[in-house]
């Protein structure tokens, strides 16, 4: 019981970050129509960034503002710089495009930074807080679900209550008439992209310390686990994404706690299967508007 | 009629690809009044008004509102200059709801206190919104649809509205009450309206100018009345 217990919270702790990951896939899903298989690179890269400054400047909290900073920077970089100018006629364009910009950046990281795991500090303790002779909770599991809390409802506030945000849904539902009404696609586009590539950021900021460390590669099994949690909630949907991200988690845990930490990345994979077979459209996938 | 012209056009040659679909149209709007283009399926009349809005670029001609030229405009600053241009379909947003789409139509204006008072007015002339403001857009009828389109528009407050068949799959009361309603804006607020319709009898019934194109070219711009009495004209162009 007190391993369920253990197992549970991890799940629920690793599952909110791959919830925040999976929420900027679908933001940027429901955007431009792009899976963006380079966010886990994208993500890396911000985090590197933050490396540098935090050990240049001895200070953890600098680094992880420069971190998302430089997310938010690198996403309108990559919309403009990169994916504008790429023909979307065919989707599979931009997934192509998308995995050259991954070799592209893990490549440049690895010149500039090495190929080996670098340590990556975490700002609250990671023991966990006994809570009745159980192990339950550290400070850091804390502040990744405050952190992850406050990211979410932002975002959900941002879409559902401000100006900015109805011409962010307007834009990505119906360009043409959105701009027709006075809005700046592109620019929604861009931010679109630049606020997926600032959660990504954190989300890899929030992940590095309970993983090997710093590693130009170093998301790449989040980035499946993310990728998958958002087809569990159906691309489309965001509250989808935060519930398959802890769902995911879950399942991620209790099979590494029970069965062995080797079959963890087998499981995802095979949940990505059983659900795009099952429920292509996700758990969670929105009623189909009516046409007319 | 002596008022100013609001929309000259002049030599306006646009298209898809290699081949324009519209040759060299010339056409004047005066402010105020309510001009109808009609003609064949595949005159050019979509093509007319997505060339005045910049949705296709044109290839050759001036575009002049209020004197001031519009081509090289981008779409999205077109509403700042007070054109609004509702879609063939009527482009509602069917995922968000009835007030986010009505809202959407007036983000872009700086006077927001004017904005918050246009989308009151819009709820008032159109009381079936009023009542469904959390639907969302692929809820309503087809006659809500057109109201929700028509009054998105409106909340821009704009000087010259482009209508892009607003009779398209609605029951001959809703076209009806359409036409009376653009009537009754043209007299009370002096908007002028260009509006592309297959419903001949309907759209010259509203207008005060009748624009007849076939083939890319208008080939008869004049008084509503006498298009509708030249029996004629309607039978060479109108076929009726």
């Amino acid at each position: 019981m007190d391993r369920f217990v253990f197992l549970t919270v991890d799940g629920l702790s690793r599952g909110a970050v791959y919830a925040a990951f999976a929420l900027a896939l679908v933001l940027i899903w429901r955007a431009a129509r792009v899976v963006n298989f380079a966010q886990g690179a994208m993500a890396v890269a911000a985090a590197y960034v933050a490396y540098t400054v935090s050990t240049t400047t001895g200070s953890y909290w600098l680094g992880f503002v420069v971190a998302i900073v430089a997310g938010l920077l690198l996403g309108a970089l990559v919309d403009r710089v990169v994916m504008r100018h790429v023909d979307h006629a065919s989707p599979l364009n931009p997934v192509i495009v998308a995995l050259g910009l991954v070799l592209l950046i893990q490549a440049v990281l690895g010149m500039v930074y090495g190929n080996e795991f670098r340590p990556a500090e975490a700002p609250f303790s990671r023991s966990a807080l006994t809570v009745g002779g159980v192990a339950v909770l550290s400070p850091y599991d804390l502040f990744v679900f405050a952190t992850i809390g406050v990211v979410v409802s932002g975002l959900a506030w941002l879409f559902a209550r401000t100006p900015v945000g109805l011409r962010m849904r307007a834009a990505a539902f119906a360009p043409e008439v959105s701009r027709l009404l006075g809005v700046n696609v592109g620019g929604m586009l861009t931010l679109g992209w630049a606020l997926a590539s600032g959660v990504g950021a954190l989300a890899a900021m929030l992940v590095m310390p309970t993983e090997l460390g710093l590693h130009p590669h170093a998301m790449d099994l989040v980035f499946v686990s993310a990728f998958t949690a958002a087809v569990v909630g159906g691309l489309d949907s965001p509250p989808g994404a935060v519930v398959g991200g802890l769902v995911v988690g879950l399942l991620l845990s209790y099979v590494s706690g029970y069965a062995g930490s080797d079959l963890t990345p087998l499981a995802v994979l095979v949940l990505l299967l059983a659900v795009l077979l099952v429920r292509p459209g996700g758990l969670f996938a929105p009623v189909a508007a009516r046409r007319v | 009629m002596s008022a100013p012209d609001l929309l000259v056009v002049r030599g306006l040659v646009a298209g898809y690809g290699a081949a324009p679909v519209l040759q060299a149209i010339d056409l004047t709007v005066p402010a105020g009044t309510i001009a109808a283009v009609v003609g064949a399926n595949g005159a050019g009349k979509t093509t007319l008004l997505r060339a005045l809005s910049g949705m296709i670029r044109p290839a050759a001609g001036q575009v002049l509102l209020a004197g001031d030229e519009l081509r090289g405009t981008p779409v999205e600053q077109l509403v700042r200059r007070g054109l609004a241009h509702v879609p063939e379909g009527r482009g509602v947003i069917s995922e968000l709801t009835v007030d986010e789409n009505l809202r959407l139509g007036g983000l872009w204006r700086r006077d927001r206190a004017d904005a918050g008072r246009a989308l009151d007015e819009v709820y008032q002339l159109f009381e079936p919104l009023a009542r469904r403001r959390r639907h969302l857009g692929h809820q309503l009828s087809g006659g809500e649809r057109q109201m929700l389109a028509l009054g998105r528009a409106l909340v821009g407050r704009p000087r010259l509205l482009l209508l892009d068949e607003p009779s398209l799959g609605l029951a001959p009361r809703v076209v009806a009450r359409t036409m009376a309603l653009l009537r009754q804006l043209r007299d009370s607020t002096g908007l002028t309206v260009l509006l592309v319709e297959q419903n001949v009898r309907s759209a010259l019934a509203v207008a005060d100018q009748g624009v007849v194109m076939s083939l890319g070219r208008v080939v008869i711009a004049a008084p509503a009345v006498q298009l509708r009495d030249d029996v004629d004209l309607r039978h060479a162009y109108l076929g009726f």
